[in-house]
């Protein structure tokens, strides 16, 4: 708590106001310790711009959003006519209908872009696991937000899409059909799904993310940010306890991420304003036919921003589950032989290995598929401690590094594409494939992470003035 | 560094009061458990109230147009539910397909999916008419119909004729029964179902009421 601070009766008007709300409020403390005298490194680079953007993101989907329901109805027998009523009768209503179902797919792209840049600058790495940890919380409930709202318009990839996922949980053995039956509040995806859908897409969900995005940032400016290098900038410091490779986020980052914004926009709007469908990818064509229990799209995908994970969920075939048991036996031998374990632990994983082994020959593929989709996420988390790299950043990792991250993007990005695809054998081969190379990524990163020969890491981070 | 200063500066603590520890957990148990029970009710709110148990009445389809290799829909409890009447070539076929089915005599979760008197090489009570509900048992999409044998796209080549699901491939021949090493586990359910006459079926009832 601060002293009461007296200010002199002949300063401006201005000072007298600042004064008085500092003192209720810390007002001007909280503006220096997050903006004004907040240190971020001065070489941080273009990737470091889709962390603001997904904020503007953000604010443009709540904006928009409050919007849309002011005119929206939340009803089986309404919802698709109310959507339509809102492109064509409401004045202007198209724009915020496009803007908000752009923004969907932008939302995606940003945080998948920040997702990478993290991934690549070892941004995740202590002191910043929980930055790392939070904002995987936020990207898992980016992803719930995006498919509860992918049902309210109630087209036909709304409805099927629904019928799909919330069929998934109907796949966890004993409790998954009473599951699904509480998430769908009927025997089908109906108006009783579609209504807790709009309450959880409108307010529950928003609610957690913007807890989760407080808290991102509020670790962030805790520890600061990480750089391209990857060194820790408060390191070295001047006289004034100030970070020698830091600058003030305001005014130097504030007017570099506005610049990153005005570049934003301008995509942003082409899009809403001449590609809002994007050839069906950020608006699907069947989702212009109204819902239909009866008959499911002769082709159905969900969004591209759910693809690479659909993919996943799809190679889990029976066939895919002997080659899974064949690297879990693999891995427990490995364990057995070469993990420098005791008596006791190897024979817990041994015996845990061939319990693992049974147990996944006697659930059908169908669940594995579901716990495969939901891994590839929830690896995400771990991501800190599956890293054993001396060296935070790509730059200084060994050059065959940056070869396995491409073929790592390329991985997801091919993945992604076999999603929207309709399934053929194929198809099916390549993403049981790309589905073995994305866990193995993470799965073998302890020990991949420490082979090769590292650079020497500088002291100050590498800047050149423009 | 403000933290530990005030750390520092704070007064030794006392002796330690087990009482006030005890109470202090009493308190915090009984507060959990009250709000464990506050949430009872509004998880329950996500159950299907009664007006969705109540809809679910049987739906009585006179079948007396359908054609040989036809196919019509009729919706029981929201769900699509097929009746095909099947042609003696398409009924010649499930013999030969029953050496590629995972499950070709209807063994797994009988009771769920089909009932005794469908419980043979038709799956139906009739040997041409089929009765389906036609919800894939994988993720719930609907299969769409493949009637046309031969090669075709997400086919094989020898395909004698069923239904494939759009959302992840999996096939089913003309009895709803799955094909191997797809991601559907189970056959097609063949709802309750019984004749009122010759040609007027109800679906969702197989008794005499």
């Amino acid at each position: 708590m601060a002293d009461f601070k007296e200010i002199s009766p002949d300063a401006p008007a201005g000072a007298k106001l600042m004064n008085w709300v500092d003192n209720r409020f810390p007002a001007t403390k909280m503006f220096k310790e997050h903006l004004s005298e907040y240190y971020a490194p001065k070489n941080l680079n273009i990737w470091y711009m889709f962390g603001s953007l997904s904020l503007l993101v953000l604010v443009i989907q709540i904006v928009t959003g409050i919007f849309l329901t002011m005119n929206y109805k939340p009803d089986a027998a309404l919802a698709f006519g109310s959507v339509e009523y809102i492109m064509r009768d409401v004045p202007w209503g198209w724009l915020i209908r496009y803007m908000h179902s752009t923004g969907a797919s932008a939302f995606f792209i940003v945080v998948y872009l920040h997702m990478f840049r993290g991934l690549i600058y070892g941004s995740y790495r202590k002191p910043r696991e929980l930055i790392w940890v939070f904002g995987c919380a936020i990207f898992l409930a980016l992803m719930a937000e995006a498919f509860m709202g992918y049902l309210l318009p109630w087209g036909q990839m709304s409805y099927w899409g629904a019928q799909v996922i919330v069929n998934l949980f109907a796949a966890i053995p004993f409790v998954g059909p009473d599951l699904a039956l509480l998430i769908r509040g009927d025997y089908v995806v109906g108006d009783a799904t579609l209504n807790r859908f709009f309450a959880f897409h409108v307010i529950a969900v928003p609610l957690v993310l913007l807890g989760l995005v407080v808290a991102h940032i509020i670790a962030l400016h805790e520890v600061g940010s990480n750089n391209p290098d990857g060194v820790e900038i408060k390191a070295k410091k001047d006289a004034d306890g100030k970070p020698l490779d830091g600058i003030a986020f305001h005014p130097f980052y504030t007017v570099h991420d506005i610049f990153g914004v005005s570049v934003f926009l301008l995509v942003f709007s082409a899009v809403v304003f001449f590609a809002p469908e994007a050839g069906g990818y950020f608006l699907e064509y069947n989702n212009f036919i109204p819902a239909d229990p009866l008959k499911t799209p002769s082709h159905i995908a969900p969004v591209w921003y759910f693809t690479p994970f659909y993919s996943m969920l799809r190679a889990i075939t029976t066939e895919m589950m002997y080659v899974l048991v064949l690297c879990v036996a693999v891995a427990a031998v490995l364990a057995v032989l070469k993990g420098g374990l005791n008596g006791l632990f190897k024979g817990v994983v041994a015996v845990g290995a061939v319990v693992l082994c049974l147990v996944m020959l006697n659930i059908d593929a169908k669940f594995w598929g579901v716990v495969v989709m939901g891994g590839a996420v929830i690896i995400l988390f771990f991501l800190p401690w599956l890293d054993n790299s001396p060296v935070k950043s790509i730059r200084y990792r060994p050059s065959w590094n940056k070869w396995l991250y491409a073929v790592f993007v390329l991985n997801f990005l091919v993945l992604g594409y076999l999603g929207i695809k309709p399934p053929s054998p194929i198809n099916e081969r390549v993403s049981q494939i790309g589905t073995l190379f994305y866990f193995g990524f993470f799965l073998l990163m302890p020990w991949w992470s420490r082979l090769g020969s590292f650079k020497p890491v500088p002291d100050r981070v590498t800047f050149s003035a423009h | 560094m403000t933290q530990s200063s005030q750390a520092s500066a704070a007064p030794a603590p006392g002796p330690l009061d087990p009482t006030k520890r005890n109470w202090i957990l009493t308190t915090a148990a009984v507060g959990g458990a009250g709000a464990a029970a506050v949430a009872v009710p509004f998880v329950s709110t996500f159950q299907p109230s009664e007006r969705a148990k109540a809809a679910g009445a049987a739906v009585e389809v006179d079948i007396s147009a359908l054609k040989p290799g036809e196919k019509v829909t009729v919706e029981w409890r929201g769900k699509p539910v097929w009746i095909v009447k099947r042609t003696p070539e398409q009924l010649e076929s499930l013999k030969k397909t029953e050496g590629q089915l995972a499950d070709p005599k209807s063994e797994r979760n009988p009771a769920d999916l089909t009932p005794a008197y469908a419980r043979n090489g038709n799956r139906s009570i009739k040997p041409e008419v089929l009765v389906a509900v036609g919800i894939c048992s994988h993720l719930g999409c609907s299969p769409i119909d493949k009637f046309q044998t031969g090669a075709q796209p997400s086919l094989p080549d020898d395909w004698n004729g069923g239904f494939l699901c759009p959302c992840h491939g999996s096939t089913f021949d003309l009895a709803g029964r799955v094909f191997k090493n797809k991601p559907a586990p189970d056959n097609l359910e063949v709802p309750p179902h019984m004749y009122l006459s010759d040609t007027r079926l109800l679906i969702g009832e197989d008794k005499k009421a």
